[in-house]
């Protein structure tokens, strides 16, 4: 255990293609839901941040993946309080409807990966991690739940391949299991 | 310890009241009160305790059970709780599991959410068979322990609460497809949610809805908004 892997924050990053505007009344649903699911995040055990823009309540006015595509950038103390948040609140609601909602991605559309405690992520770091998932498949650097590293793990991936050179760790990479398909 | 060598520790009919009794409570139990209800004296209880921790079906600690700490506290109590571990045996050797992983891998990859839910909305209506849309949540109750869903009532006792009066809900301690849920909740937990609404009927008297927790079912039964007495 390194002192950055004690002192590490797990941020998430996933994206989702709307099936329709969001004034939709056929989204009107997953809007009713946004602000008592965000509230529900804010007060989960393990939140640290989640991306909002500003003056707004939450992140689906800002669409640097694309216009239809909303994105949801967050930031968690463990992969455990993550998971029980994603699928063990409220939020699973949302995921068990996201099909009537969102189209369904073939790529991977989230991403997970360590930072350090403290650090906000900014988007287009977040999206360059998630273009590393998609190209590469999962590592230490960029990551899924089915294909999780800890913390520790991903400091040592940075010692041995600094990040000039980290295109021949691709090699090393696994597919994404089909398990990550799961999220939005 | 082997699945098959574990199940057969439970053989012994204390044992297997003991470990019923653990089990049931969701929580932490001493030794004198696995023995109460199980009608046995403590050390014949702690005995029978200690076997089935032995066997990988309970995990033990300890705790003071009083509350008080410093001297006169006495020592912690030996406690128990269900161990977590799945043990199956299948004779001859079936392997529903790994068939159970693929499909719902490749239903997820398919996008197969809404004919999953279909076919699980009509296995409930079946298994339900003739009868009525479930009446009273003492029935949902029966209905979903004989499944393994190992039901309890929430808010019974806090009229009053945050939840109002009346508010009471049943929630589940055990998910039957708890490993496939795992890996795949949304396609996983939606049909559950669809194979209990078939069975306890959507336009009765109780409703099956979501409401997940860590560690429980993702669903929770309650009675129906426009049949509150």
């Amino acid at each position: 255990m390194t002192a950055s892997a004690h002192g590490a924050h797990l941020a998430e990053l996933n994206v989702a293609t709307l099936r329709h505007p969001l004034d939709d009344p056929r989204m009107a649903p997953f809007v009713e839901m946004l602000d008592p699911v965000n509230a529900a995040a804010d007060g989960a055990p393990g939140f640290v941040w989640r991306l909002v823009e500003e003056g707004a309540a939450d992140a689906t006015a800002l669409r640097p993946a694309g216009e239809d595509v909303i994105v949801n950038l967050t930031v968690w103390e463990t992969q455990e309080a993550l998971w029980d948040f994603t699928y063990r609140s409220g939020h699973l609601e949302v995921m068990r409807r996201r099909r009537e909602w969102f189209e369904r991605h073939v790529e991977a559309h989230l991403v997970l990966w360590w930072v350090p405690a403290g650090h906000l992520p900014s988007v287009g770091e977040a999206l360059e991690r998630l273009a590393d998932l998609q190209a590469h498949g999962p590592s230490p650097r960029a990551f899924t739940f089915a294909s999780s590293y800890t913390a520790a793990e991903a400091a040592q991936h940075l010692k041995d391949v600094p990040p000039a050179q980290r295109e021949p760790a691709a090699r090393s990479a696994r597919p994404a299991s089909a398990g990550d398909a799961a999220a939005v | 310890m082997e699945d098959i060598d574990a199940i057969a520790a439970l053989q012994d009919p204390v044992r297997r009241r003991l470990y019923e009794y653990v089990a049931a409570q969701g929580r932490e139990v001493g030794r004198n009160e696995a023995a109460e209800a199980a009608g046995v004296a403590r050390t014949l209880a702690a005995h029978h305790l200690d076997r089935l921790a032995e066997a990988g079906l309970l995990e033990s600690g300890s705790r003071r059970l009083t509350g008080r700490s410093g001297p006169g506290a006495g020592r912690p109590a030996k406690v128990y709780t269900r161990a977590r571990a799945e043990r199956a045996v299948s004779l001859p050797a079936r392997d529903y599991r790994t068939a159970a992983e693929l499909l719902a891998e490749a239903a997820e990859q398919a996008g197969l959410d809404a004919g999953l839910w279909a076919a699980a909305r009509s296995r409930g209506e079946a298994l339900r068979g003739s009868a009525a849309p479930c009446g009273r949540l003492e029935e949902a109750m029966e209905m979903l322990a004989a499944r393994g869903y190992e039901p309890y009532l929430e808010g019974a006792e806090d009229a009053g609460g945050a939840t109002g009066a009346g508010a009471r809900v049943v929630r589940m301690r055990n998910c039957p497809f708890h490993a496939v849920a795992e890996r795949f909740p949304p396609l996983v937990c939606g049909m559950n949610l669809a194979l209990l609404e078939g069975l306890l009927g959507t336009d009765g008297p109780v409703r099956a809805r979501m409401d997940a927790r860590p560690g429980e079912c993702c669903v929770v039964v309650e009675t129906s908004k426009n049949n509150r007495d």
